[in-house]
């Protein structure tokens, strides 16, 4: 398996991992008694801007880890570069990655023009800004081992 | 179209030119060991200018390295 296989696979634990860590700390810290208009707002966007940051930082530290546990266990060089053939992959698992965040985003519209409350549309933003990574890194997986 | 009409002898050159390796031809033509995975599998066809880098590398012309349809045992 190439480094790049190998690569998208760990993105794809990584970001469920984080996520699912991230969501089981904010959970503890959810007031039992629901929240106010004031504090809905609050509450979910220094949840959205956390696990923003939260995830990039973890990002970064586990693909440093990787790189060098890569090189060891394998005594291959990573590539420092993105080539032809990277660029494509990239190209497509956006392209798939923004079509399910863009879906979430029209959903989360639509729940607020059905009144639903609005921590409904913020749960269903973070849920596709989750889904669209996952996605993102399951069609660069998918073009790596299948081919363009 | 078909993805798969553009077909190589890329395996074949590298075990004929001293038994190149992937990276090796990787590193020489510019791209990663990855791209030369796809190419062998037959699973990417290369831009133009990454099919004349490769042809160059073997010193061959491009219609011996790389082939278009069905003439698999060229």
């Amino acid at each position: 398996m190439t480094y790049q296989e190998r690569k998208s696979i760990l993105s794809i634990l990584s970001t469920v991992l984080i996520f699912a860590a991230f969501c089981a700390y904010k959970y503890q810290q959810y007031p039992e008694e629901g929240l106010t208009q004031a504090e809905t707002f609050h509450y979910w966007g220094t949840f959205v801007l956390s696990l923003t940051l939260g995830s990039i930082g973890a990002h970064i530290v586990i693909s440093s880890f990787f790189r060098i546990y890569f090189q060891v266990s394998t005594g291959e060089k990573v590539p420092g570069f993105s080539d032809e053939l990277d660029k494509l992959i990239d190209l497509k698992a956006f392209r798939n990655s923004f079509g399910v965040f863009i879906l979430g985003f029209l959903l989360a519209m639509g729940s607020q023009a059905f009144d639903q409350p609005s921590q409904a549309m913020f749960i269903i933003l973070i849920a596709a800004g989750f889904l669209s990574d996952v996605t993102g890194s399951i069609t660069r997986l998918y073009h790596y081992r299948q081919g363009v | 179209m078909g993805k798969d009409l553009v077909g190589n002898h890329i395996r074949k050159l590298r075990f004929n030119d001293n038994e190149m390796t992937q990276q090796q031809l990787a590193d020489k033509v510019g791209v990663t060991r990855q791209t030369i995975v796809a190419l062998e599998k037959g699973n990417y066809s290369p831009s133009l200018e990454l099919a004349f880098r490769i042809a160059r590398a073997f010193g061959l012309p491009l219609e011996e390295v790389f082939f278009y349809g069905e003439d698999m045992d060229q």
